[in-house]
C-alpha cells in the first residue's frame, strides 16, 4: 500500500525537518509534540513547537507544528529561523490521530505526493454531523483512505486507537511508536523510548503502546483488519431454512435466513413460518420478473422481518434479561474479578404501550375504564429506572417477557398485522407495474422504527408519504419516493418533508 | 485551580544569570517581567494569554519572595486601571489580557492612563487573538494604540527577542512617560524555545514605599486644563522621546541583502513566516540571511520616520507585510514618502490579502509576486508539482467527506442539560428569542442544539435582550431568554445585565450558568467558585448578589442534570405572572475540572481498598434502532456510532464510549423525551463490602436460575423445528 520516496525529503542540504500533528482534544497531541522536541534536543537537534489550542481543546481539532534542525549543520554565530506554522507543500511528516483528520490535513495542503509521509490512525471519531443524522450519516471511509493513498508519498495507517486501548495508554504513544517504526527521523528506537521514560508519566503503559505502534509501522506485525461485531448467529429452524432454499433464490438467502432467525427469536417457529408465507408472493413475482438482483424481494425480505419484529415492551424485556446481555455489559465496563456490576435500565412505558402489550380483552378493559386508565397514566407520567440486576427488577422484566405467550392476542399484534399486510399488498401491486417504485415503497417502511416519540414520528412520516403515493405515478415516481424518504430523515421536525410534500398537495 | 498546572514549569522562573531557560513563550514573558523588576502584575484570562495568568497564579511564592503583587483582576478594565499605580510612582507594572476583546473592555482606563502618562514603566501584554483558532471578532489592537497614543511592540517571535522587548518595553515606557503595549500572537504565546536568563530583580521602589509616602500631581489627572496639556505633551514631548529611544536602542532591526533596489518591511511578528517564504523562493537560507533587505518593526507604533527614509533610499519598491485590516502602517508610510517626495513604490495590500491571517501560503504567494515584479528572473512561477494529479484526485475523493469539528460541550458537561431542557420546552412553548453571552455556553449556537441568536460581549447576555422589553398593550406573548455564564456574570453581567433588567423593569428570563469557574478561559477561579481558596475569597453566592441588586424571582437549581426540574423551572420562568426579571441560577461543577480534581482521588481510594462505585452509561445495540434522537438532544462526545450488529439494519447504532463519566444525562433525556429503552447505567462496585457480597450472592442465585429457565424457553420455541 505504500510507495517509498527515493530520497528522504529532508536530506536536501540544510533544511529543518517539518512535522505537523493533527489531534483532537484529550488525545495527548500536546504530549506527543513535547516528546518530539524533547527527543530532538536530547539528540543533537534544536527544535521548536507551537500550537493553536484556544477553544480547540473543547472537543475541536488542534494542529501542533514542530521543526527540528541538526546542531551539526549550524555554523558559529548562526541561529536557524524556524517557522511557526506549516506551509502547504512543505511538510515532511504528518501525524493524524484519526482518519477524517488525515483528510483535513490533505485538504489544507499539508500532505503532498512529492514530500509527505502520512501516518494516520485508521479508526474514526465521528463528527457531530455524522452523529446527529437520523439514519446513516457516516462519510465514506474508503474515500478517505483513497485520498490518503493518493496524496501522501508514503501512507502508514492502522487502528492506533485499538492498540492504545489494549495497552491501557493513549493514542499519542502509539503514534510516537509508529513514527519510530517507519524510521523517518534520524533517531533510533532507544532515543524514542528514552524520551518516554524521561517524561515520567504513565511510562510503562506508554512504552507498551509505543512498542505495538512500532511493530505495526515497521512491518514486524501485520495488523489484521478490525473484525466486524459478530452478527447474531442465524440459528433458526432447519426445516424452514430448507423450505427457504427451495423457494427463494440463493442470493436472497442470507437476508431471509437472518429474517427467519429474528422472527424465531422474537416469537417462535410458527411466526417464522408466517414470515416465509408472507414472502411467498414476492418469490413468485421475483421469478416472473427475472430481475437478476432480486431487488424487490430482497428489500421486502429485509423490511418485513424488521416490521414483524417490532419493538414492544415484551421484546425489550426479553432482550434485557438474557444472560448473554449481562455478559456483554460486563465486558463493556471491563468488569474485573472482585467487582460487582449493577445494571439499571431507563424505561418509560406509557399507557398505550402497556395496553397494547396485554391480552386484547384486558387492554380494551383498561382503555374503557376511566379511573383505571387515569391511574395508569398518572403512574407512567415519569420515566422508570429498573435495576435488572436486583431480584425485584429482574422478576418484573421476566414477567413482562413472559407475556410473549399471549402476544398473538394483544392489540398491537393485531394492529401491526393489519398494517403489514396493507403495506405488502401495496408493494406487490405496485411491483407489477413499476418494480423500481416497489423497491422504494418497500424501503419506505424503514421509517417506522423505534419506540415512543420516535415511533410515532416515523409512523406519521410513513403515512404522510403513503397518502401522496397515488399522485406519484409516472417514470419519476421511484425517485420521488426516494426523495421523500430522504427528506423524512433530514430533520426531526419534519420541515423538509413538509416542504417537499407541499409539491404534491394539489 | 486552573485547567493546566504550571507548578513544574514555574521552577524555571527562579533561574539566575547565565542559566539557560527552556519553555513556552508565555513563561518566558513572565520570567522577563521578574528580570525587569516589576512591582505588580494583574490581568484577565482568555486565550492566548490564559496561561500567562495561570503561570502567575502558580508562581505566587516566587512573586512573594520578590515583593511582587499579583492580582487576578475582575475584568480587563480592572487590570488596566491597576496601572494607575505607575502614574505617580516609579513603580513598574504589567497587566495582560486577550485582545481585542479585552482591550475593548479596558479602553476606558487605558485612555485615561495614556492621557496623564506614567512615571514608572507600564506594560500591557495583549494576546492578539487573530487568525486560525481565534474565538473572537477579527480586529487589530493597533487601532487602540493609535487612538490613545500607547506605543505598540510586536517582537520577532523567538524567545530572546520577546524577553528583550519586555525589558526594553519598560524602559521605553519610562523614557517617554507612555504606557507600552506588547502584542503577542497565539502561536508566539505557545512557541517553545530558549534564552539565557538574568537574575530576577526586586523593585528598588516598592508598593510599600508608595503607600507610606503618597504623592499627587494634579497635572497627571485627566481634568481640564491638565487634559489639554496632556494632548500637547503627547505630541510634542512623549512622541519624539519615544522615537528617539527606539532609534538609539535599535529596537527595530535591519537585515542587509544584495538585492538593494527592493526591500521588505514587516511587523516583527511576521518575521519567521516571511523568512520561510523567502527560503522557499530560494532567496534566504535557514539562518535568516536574506538576499532581499529586510526592515523588521519590533515597534509598530510609533513608526520612526528617519528609519523609513533611510531604508527606502535607493529602492525602487518596498513590500509592507502588515497583517489585518485596515493597513495603518502602509497608510502612514505612504503619507511619509509622499511628503518627502520619495518615489519608492509601496506594495502591501495590493499583493497581499486585505484581511485574514498571513499564513505561510499567503506570504509565499505575496512575496513571490513582489519579487517577480522587480526581479522576474529570480523567482520561477510556481513549479508544476509532479504530484499534482495525485493531489487533485485525493482532493476530489475528499469532497464532502471532511466535516468541521467546531468546539462543543465536553463529556458530562453540566451545561448540556440546560440546553436539552430548552429544546424540550421549545417543543411545548414554541421557540423564543435567545440572547447569548461569552463562554462555554455559547457552543449552544452550534449543532445539535442550535440555540441562540446573538452574542454581544462578556456579561452582556441580559443586556443584549434589553430592547425586548415591551409593556402594556403591545406586550408580546413570549419572553426573551438570555444566557450568561458565571464568568460573564462577575465580569460585567451583574450590573450591565441583571441590574439593568431590574432598573428597567424587564420581564425577561435570564439563565446564569454557575459551574464554579471561568471555564471557557481555562477553569480559573471566580468569586462564586464552589470550593475554598487559600489566597482568594470564593464561595460568594450568585443568588445573593442577584437578590442584592433587586431581583425578586430567583430560582437556584443545584443539579443541572435534573432535566425534569430544569424544564419545570424554565417553563415557570417563561409563564410566571410575577413582574420583573426571572433569574435561574443553574449550578453544577464544570465536569472538566471536576474530573481533574476527583479522578486521582477516586483512583487512590480504589487502590486503598475503599468501596467506590463508578457509573458508566451504555446502549444495548439490539434494542437501539439507529435513530440517534439521543445524540441530537445531547451531543455528548461519548455518545457516538457503531456498526449495527443486526444484519437486517443499515443504520449505525448509538454507542457510549469509555470516555463516559456517568453524569446520567443521556438516561434523563431518554426519560424526558420518551426516546427508547436502550440506555442503561452500569455501576461497578469496587472493593465491595460484606453486605454487597451477600446481596450479590443471592441475586446471582435467583437471577441465574431464571436466566437459565428463560434460555430454555427460547430454545423450546425455536425447537418447534423438530416437531
Amino acid at each position: 500500500m505504500n510507495q517509498t520516496v527515493s530520497t528522504p525529503a529532508f536530506s536536501t542540504p540544510v533544511r529543518s525537518i517539518r512535522i505537523a500533528v493533527l489531534a483532537m482534544g484529550g488525545e495527548g497531541g500536546g504530549v506527543l509534540a513535547n516528546w518530539l522536541i524533547d527527543m530532538a534536543r536530547a539528540n543533537g537537534h534544536t527544535a521548536q513547537m507551537t500550537s493553536v489550542p484556544g477553544v480547540a481543546q473543547r472537543t475541536g481539532a488542534t494542529i501542533y507544528y514542530i521543526e527540528m534542525f541538526p546542531v551539526s549543520r549550524i555554523g558559529a554565530g548562526q541561529k536557524p529561523v524556524l517557522a511557526l506554522m506549516p506551509v502547504p507543500g512543505d511538510v515532511d511528516i504528518v501525524l493524524a490521530s484519526e482518519l477524517m483528520e488525515a483528510g483535513r490535513a490533505i485538504q489544507r495542503g499539508f500532505v503532498t505526493p512529492d514530500r509527505t509521509s502520512l501516518i494516520a490512525s485508521s479508526h474514526r471519531v465521528f463528527s457531530m454531523t455524522e452523529r446527529v443524522a437520523m439514519a446513516d450519516g457516516r462519510v465514506d471511509e474508503q474515500a478517505l483512505l483513497t485520498a490518503c493513498r493518493a496524496a501522501a508519498s508514503r501512507f502508514i495507517s492502522f487502528d492506533m486507537m485499538r492498540m492504545a486501548e489494549q495497552s491501557g495508554s493513549v493514542i499519542s504513544a502509539v503514534m510516537f511508536g509508529a513514527l519510530a517504526g517507519v524510521g523517518l527521523l534520524p533517531f533510533n528506537r532507544e532515543a524514542f523510548e528514552q524520551t518516554i521514560r524521561e517524561g515520567g508519566v504513565g511510562v510503562q503503559a506508554s512504552l507498551r503502546a509505543f512498542a505495538s505502534g512500532f511493530a505495526a509501522a515497521s512491518g514486524e506485525l501485520i495488523v489484521p483488519p478490525p473484525e466486524p461485531d459478530a452478527p447474531a448467529k442465524p440459528d433458526p429452524a432447519l426445516a424452514l431454512q430448507q423450505a427457504a432454499r427451495e423457494s427463494f433464490p440463493a442470493a436472497t438467502l442470507e437476508i431471509i435466513t437472518a429474517g427467519l432467525a429474528q422472527c424465531v427469536d422474537w416469537q417462535d417457529i410458527d411466526y417464522a413460518r408466517l414470515y416465509l408465507e408472507r414472502l411467498q408472493p414476492f418469490a413468485r413475482f421475483d421469478k416472473t420478473s427475472g430481475d437478476p438482483q432480486h431487488r424487490v424481494l430482497l428489500e421486502v425480505a429485509r423490511q418485513l422481518a424488521l416490521a414483524m419484529t417490532y419493538e414492544d415492551t415484551i421484546r425489550v424485556a426479553d432482550l434485557k434479561i438474557r444472560a448473554g446481555r449481562f455478559e456483554r455489559v460486563a465486558q463493556e465496563v471491563a468488569l474485573k474479578d472482585g467487582q460487582i456490576l449493577e445494571i439499571r435500565e431507563y424505561l418509560h412505558p406509557r399507557l398505550q404501550e402497556i395496553v397494547e402489550t396485554l391480552p386484547a380483552f384486558l387492554g380494551k378493559f383498561i382503555v374503557s375504564t376511566g379511573w383505571l386508565k387515569a391511574l395508569i397514566e398518572r403512574m407512567t407520567s415519569e420515566g422508570k429506572t429498573v435495576e435488572t440486576t436486583s431480584i425485584r427488577g429482574f422478576v418484573m422484566l421476566y414477567l413482562v417477557a413472559g407475556l410473549k405467550r399471549w402476544r398473538r392476542s394483544n392489540l398491537r399484534y393485531a394492529h401491526e398485522g393489519r398494517t403489514i399486510q396493507h403495506w405488502l399488498d401495496l408493494v406487490l401491486d405496485t411491483a407489477q407495474r413499476d418494480p423500481a417504485l416497489a423497491v422504494e415503497m418497500a424501503e419506505l417502511r424503514g421509517l417506522v422504527k423505534g419506540y415512543g416519540d420516535t415511533h410515532a414520528r416515523g409512523t406519521d412520516h410513513f403515512n404522510r408519504i403513503c397518502a401522496v403515493l397515488p399522485r406519484l405515478e409516472g417514470p419519476q415516481a421511484s425517485e420521488s419516493v426516494q426523495a421523500l424518504r430522504k427528506a423524512a430523515n433530514a430533520d426531526e421536525s419534519g420541515a423538509a418533508l413538509s416542504a417537499l410534500l407541499a409539491r404534491y398537495d394539489a | 485551580m486552573a485547567e493546566r498546572s504550571f507548578k513544574e514549569e514555574v521552577k524555571s522562573l527562579r533561574l539566575g544569570a547565565g542559566q539557560e531557560f527552556h519553555g513556552e513563550g508565555i513563561l518566558a514573558i513572565t520570567k522577563a517581567l521578574l528580570e525587569s523588576g516589576v512591582s505588580y502584575v494583574g490581568g484577565y484570562q482568555g486565550a492566548p494569554i490564559s496561561h500567562l495568568m495561570d503561570v502567575l497564579a502558580d508562581a505566587e511564592d516566587v512573586l512573594e519572595s520578590l515583593g511582587v503583587h499579583f492580582e487576578s483582576s475582575a475584568s480587563e478594565a480592572t487590570a488596566a486601571a491597576m496601572l494607575a499605580a505607575s502614574v505617580n510612582y516609579p513603580l513598574r507594572g504589567a497587566v495582560t489580557f486577550k485582545s481585542t476583546v479585552g482591550t475593548n473592555v479596558a479602553s476606558d482606563a487605558l485612555a485615561n492612563l495614556a492621557s496623564g502618562g506614567v512615571t514608572g514603566g507600564a506594560l500591557i501584554i495583549v494576546g492578539e487573538d487573530y487568525g486560525e483558532g481565534s474565538s473572537i471578532m477579527q480586529e487589530r489592537s493597533h487601532a487602540f494604540a493609535m487612538k490613545s497614543q500607547i506605543w505598540l511592540m510586536d517582537p520577532r517571535p523567538n524567545l530572546p527577542k520577546i524577553v528583550d522587548c519586555v525589558r526594553k518595553g519598560f524602559e521605553l515606557s519610562e523614557a517617554s512617560n507612555t504606557p507600552v503595549m506588547l502584542e503577542v500572537r497565539i502561536r508566539t504565546c505557545h512557541v517553545t524555545g530558549q534564552f539565557t536568563a538574568s537574575n530576577n530583580i526586586r523593585p528598588g521602589f516598592t508598593l510599600k514605599d508608595a503607600l507610606d509616602n503618597p504623592v499627587r500631581d494634579t497635572n497627571r489627572i485627566v481634568l481640564p486644563p491638565a487634559s489639554y496639556l496632556h494632548e500637547k505633551e503627547k505630541l510634542e514631548v512623549r512622541w519624539p522621546a519615544a522615537t528617539r529611544f527606539i532609534r538609539e536602542h535599535q529596537l527595530n532591526e535591519f537585515f542587509d541583502g544584495d538585492l538593494a533596489d527592493i526591500g521588505i518591511v514587516m511587523q516583527g511578528g511576521m518575521y519567521n513566516t516571511t523568512l520561510r517564504a523567502l527560503e522557499l523562493a530560494g532567496l534566504a537560507d535557514p539562518f535568516g540571511n536574506s538576499r532581499v533587505p529586510l526592515y523588521v518593526l519590533n515597534v509598530t507604533y510609533p513608526l520612526v520616520d528617519e528609519e523609513f527614509l533611510a531604508f527606502t533610499q535607493g529602492k525602487k519598491a518596498i513590500l509592507i507585510v502588515e497583517e489585518g485590516a485596515p493597513d495603518y502602517i502602509e497608510q502612514s508610510v505612504s503619507t511619509l514618502l509622499r511628503r518627502h517626495d520619495i518615489q519608492t513604490k509601496i506594495h502591501g495590500k495590493d499583493l497581499l490579502p486585505m484581511g485574514g491571517e498571513y499564513t505561510g501560503l499567503v506570504l509565499k504567494a505575496g512575496v513571490g509576486a513582489f519579487i517577480r515584479t522587480y526581479h522576474p528572473a529570480l523567482v520561477a512561477p510556481a513549479p508544476l508539482n509532479s504530484g499534482d494529479n495525485r493531489l487533485k484526485s485525493a482532493l476530489a475523493a475528499l469532497d464532502g467527506q471532511v466535516h468541521g469539528r467546531p468546539p462543543s460541550f465536553c463529556t458530562g458537561c453540566p451545561e448540556r442539560p440546560i440546553f436539552t431542557a430548552m429544546k424540550l420546552v421549545e417543543r411545548e412553548l414554541g421557540t423564543h428569542h435567545v440572547a447569548c453571552d461569552i463562554g462555554c455556553h455559547l457552543f449552544s449556537i452550534l449543532p445539535p442544539f442550535n440555540i441562540g441568536a446573538t452574542t454581544m460581549g462578556y456579561g452582556l447576555g441580559g443586556a443584549s435582550a434589553s430592547a425586548f422589553n415591551i409593556k402594556g398593550e403591545n406586550k408580546a406573548s413570549k419572553r426573551a431568554i438570555s444566557i450568561m455564564g458565571d464568568g460573564g456574570f462577575w465580569h460585567n453581567g451583574l450590573l450591565s445585565s441583571v441590574g439593568n433588567a431590574v432598573f428597567n423593569k424587564s420581564d425577561n428570563v435570564m439563565i446564569i450558568v454557575d459551574n464554579g469557574y471561568s471555564a471557557a478561559t481555562g477553569g480559573q477561579d471566580i468569586l462564586s467558585s464552589h470550593h475554598k481558596h487559600d489566597t482568594r475569597s470564593t464561595q460568594n453566592s450568585i443568588e445573593k448578589a442577584v437578590r442584592g441588586v433587586g431581583v425578586e424571582w430567583v430560582k437556584t437549581l443545584t443539579r443541572t442534570y435534573d432535566l425534569k426540574a430544569m424544564m419545570r423551572t424554565l417553563k415557570e420562568a417563561l409563564t410566571s405572572t410575577e413582574p420583573g426579571p426571572k433569574v435561574i441560577v443553574a449550578q453544577s461543577e464544570c465536569m472538566l475540572n471536576k474530573q481533574r480534581r476527583e479522578r486521582p482521588l477516586v483512583n487512590k481510594a480504589i487502590q486503598d481498598g475503599k468501596r467506590v462505585v463508578r457509573d458508566k452509561f451504555g446502549v444495548d445495540p439490539d434494542t437501539c434502532t439507529g435513530d440517534h434522537s439521543c445524540i441530537r438532544l445531547s451531543g455528548c462526545p461519548s455518545l457516538t456510532l457503531a456498526p449495527n450488529p443486526n444484519p437486517l439494519r443499515r443504520e449505525p447504532v448509538t454507542k457510549v464510549i469509555n470516555s463516559c463519566v456517568g453524569c446520567g444525562h443521556c438516561g434523563e433525556v431518554s426519560h424526558a423525551a420518551v426516546l427508547c429503552p436502550s440506555f442503561y447505567k452500569a455501576s461497578v462496585i469496587n472493593n465491595p463490602d460484606n453486605k454487597d457480597t451477600f446481596k450479590q450472592r443471592w441475586r446471582q442465585r435467583v437471577i441465574g436460575l431464571l436466566q437459565r429457565r428463560h434460555a430454555r424457553r427460547l430454545a423450546l420455541t425455536a425447537a418447534g423445528q423438530a416437531s
